[in-house]
């Protein structure tokens, strides 16, 4: 959907620098305040009909980045344009505007949608709240609810009487109904049966080519995002380590952090999954509120090791291993390996490379967690 | 870990099974009557093996092993066949006997690490508890054992994370103290319930390399409960896939499954979008929605939603039978499995 060459026209959302760091446990006296650095200093674009897709673990801070963008939240650094205009110091009225244009579907259709409105009252509200609802309005409730693949005669019934993949459709439809121009989608379908989430997927897929929406999709789901997306933004703990095309990010990851996320991702293969080699990350995610100085990913690198004890490059010891000086003193700088991909790392996988040392990592696996 | 290195079962087909369910019922009661949730089930799991049971929510998975271990939700009840583990029949075991083989002699893991675990207990006291339930082990003793067990899942630092809270541990070192839990008195069938579907995807690796490893070295069978199709080709040695409260197939990971012989166990393969397939394609989508079990056809449960199946006459009117299906350890309950291209599953 989006050729090589950008049009800076058809940028629709643009984020520059953008930050969040949260304030915790203040008002204990004679306690030290916690910061946790949710989101630190993330930029990227997005085009008009194209999806850029967040991946990240648990605490990666790609849920706060969907709410900064939706004007939830405000940031405490950065910039964020939305068609050129920038949306970053809104008052409260114009981000009631603004929501016209932005738009969110949340990961839980159950927790999400009044459950003592009708359906047709739940689709109908954001046209209402917004002013934008005329004579036509009932008329173009249905054709919202034809849109996500819902019958006219659901209108008249309650949430708790449809299915969790119709439900989702219900968010869909009322996410829709103002016509807005970008979506974000908060993990859209894991909540669902797998049998439903690929009729949800297709539905919007659909939606997409006919209306030319963006997409901010923030998923967990690697095998998910590489079906729905265009590009691809992996975080870790707060920052972008890695963004590219899709092909980029999974045909050539070059963080060590996407090569061991995708590593782990299971194929329900059985022939080809046993074949596979796997990175085995040491330990967990860790917490933003205590970042590990120099590279934020260095804890559980396979990649730090390795370049430690194979290349000449100057090390530190950490315990009873050695890890490369840099990664455990400089925060690395983003840097552009190919057009339009980048990564945040001081020893990027590229080329062959790649799978040799994938396949050395194997050596590091196993204990932590 | 390469996925080669997985710790094979000792043949598991020759060795006799540690647990055989045969034609479970279990009903609930509702305004409409009773409810088969599990609808005359007939599983069982050898020495040393890994079965995978696979089915979507409402599909009849947990609360099949929920009837085993005599853990129904209020208004259920097992209403008929038989569950043999050790010579018994569990289903007709007194409470008492049955909670001394319970945590003992078979365990279960659960999904949900954190509420699994009390949170006003350090998790040496919970551990210490469950070994001195069933030991006649001193408080010192178990804490010992306790201590070594953290260890044996790979908690570093076991001395000082055994006086830890469930709160100051993450997601996956709270999963690995239920496992130690769950392998403290070394069962002989460890029953795992969706033990990774709360984890972030690099620590749902290291979780079921884990489960691997103990099942190898404990002999233990394994049930592996999960809705991820992913899972079953590495972690499994055999497969059963449920829908509407019912075993549709079952067969060995390695020869058969790839090969599937059940429309429903296709169309799920094919409607998951896959790492190493090509994503422009549209996803195949499974039409419709699973079924009420309250109100299930007389025929086939999955016959409105089946490609090969939907309105044809026979399958409307009688519910097949879960039959052989080509080779001797695949079965089949569809009664056109013969149609079935022979394609793999990656369409």
């Amino acid at each position: 959907m989006t050729a090589a060459g950008r049009d800076p026209a058809a940028t629709l959302l643009r984020v520059e620098d953008l930050e969040k760091v949260f304030r915790s446990g203040s008002w204990l006296p004679g306690r030290r305040s916690d910061e946790v650095r949710a989101v630190d200093s993330v930029s990227f674009t997005l085009d008009a009909g194209e999806t850029l897709s967040l991946v990240g673990e648990t605490g990666s801070g790609k849920s706060t980045l969907g709410r900064l963008v939706l004007r939830l939240i405000d940031p405490t650094g950065g910039r964020i344009w939305l068609d050129g205009v920038d949306i970053t110091a809104l008052s409260r009225r114009q981000v009631r505007k603004l929501r016209r244009d932005v738009q969110m579907v949340f990961q839980d259709p159950y927790g999400s949608i009044d459950p003592r409105m009708k359906v047709g009252a739940v689709v109908a509200e954001p046209m209402i709240v917004h002013g934008t609802w005329r004579d036509d309005g009932p008329d173009r409730v249905r054709a919202v609810m034809r849109k996500v693949g819902l019958h006219e005669d659901h209108l008249d019934r309650y949430p708790h009487e449809f299915s969790g993949g119709q439900r989702q459709r219900i968010g869909i439809a009322r996410a829709m109904a103002l016509e807005p121009r970008l979506l974000v989608l908060d993990e859209p379908v894991s909540a669902l049966d797998v049998s439903i989430q690929a009729q949800i997927i297709n539905l919007l897929r659909e939606l997409q080519r006919e209306s030319r929406l963006g997409f901010l999709f923030i998923a967990h789901d690697l095998a998910v995002v590489r079906h729905v997306s265009d590009r691809v933004a992996v975080m870790y703990l707060g920052r972008v380590v890695e963004i590219g095309s899709r092909d980029d990010i999974f045909n050539s990851p070059a963080h060590p952090y996407t090569v061991s996320l995708l590593s782990a991702v299971p194929i329900p293969d059985v022939p080809r999954e046993r074949l596979r080699q796997r990175v085995v990350l040491h330990g967990e995610i860790g917490s933003a509120t205590r970042l590990p100085g120099g590279c934020r990913f260095h804890p559980r690198c396979y990649k730090a090791r390795l370049v430690a004890t194979r290349d000449a490059v100057a090390v530190v010891q950490h315990g009873d291993e050695s890890l490369p000086r840099a990664c455990v003193v400089d925060d690395p700088a983003t840097v552009e390996l190919a057009a339009g991909h980048r990564a945040a790392c001081h020893f990027p996988e590229r080329g062959p490379e790649r799978s040799e040392t994938a396949r050395s990592a194997v050596v590091f696996s196993g204990r932590g967690g | 870990m390469s996925a080669p290195d997985r710790p094979s079962p000792q043949k598991a087909s020759g060795n006799p099974p540690v647990l055989e369910l045969r034609g479970l019922h279990t009903v609930f009661s509702s305004d409409q009557g009773p409810i088969s949730v599990v609808d005359h089930v007939s599983l069982e799991v050898s020495t040393g093996e890994t079965l995978a049971v696979v089915g979507e929510s409402g599909s009849g998975k947990t609360m099949t092993f929920l009837s085993v271990l005599g853990l129904l939700p209020p208004g259920g009840r097992v209403a008929g066949g038989e569950v043999r583990f050790q010579g018994y029949d569990l289903t007709t075991l007194p409470p008492a006997k049955l909670r001394a083989l319970r945590g003992a002699e078979v365990s279960m893991v659960f999904q949900d690490p954190l509420t699994a675990l009390n949170p006003v207990f350090t998790v040496g006291d919970q551990l210490v508890d469950v070994i001195r339930a069933h030991t006649g082990d001193s408080r010192r003793a178990a804490k010992d054992r306790a201590v070594a067990l953290l260890e044996r899942v790979h908690i570093p630092h076991p001395q000082r994370r055994v006086n830890a809270y469930p709160h100051q541990l993450s997601g996956g070192m709270r999963q690995r103290v239920l496992i130690a839990m769950a392998i403290a008195l070394h069962p002989k069938l460890l029953i795992a319930d969706e033990p990774t579907t709360a984890l972030d995807v690099t620590v749902q690796a290291q979780i079921l390399e884990l489960l691997d490893e103990l099942r190898a070295e404990l002999g233990m069978g394994m049930v592996l409960i999960t809705h991820d199709l992913g899972l079953v080709g590495t972690h499994a040695d055999r497969v059963a896939v449920m829908y509407a409260g019912r075993v549709v197939e079952t067969a060995p990971v390695a020869s058969g499954f790839a090969r599937s012989r059940h429309p429903y166990t296709r169309s799920l393969y094919r409607s998951i979008p896959r790492l190493d397939t090509p994503p422009e394609a549209q996803l195949a989508a499974i039409e419709g929605l699973p079924p009420d079990l309250a109100r299930l056809p007389a025929g086939c449960a999955f016959e409105p939603r089946c490609y090969l199946g939907r309105g044809r006459e026979d399958c409307r009117r009688q519910r097949p039978p879960l039959v052989l299906a080509g080779d001797d350890e695949h079965r089949s309950a569809c009664l056109h499995w013969q149609r079935m291209s022979p394609e793999g599953s990656q369409a």
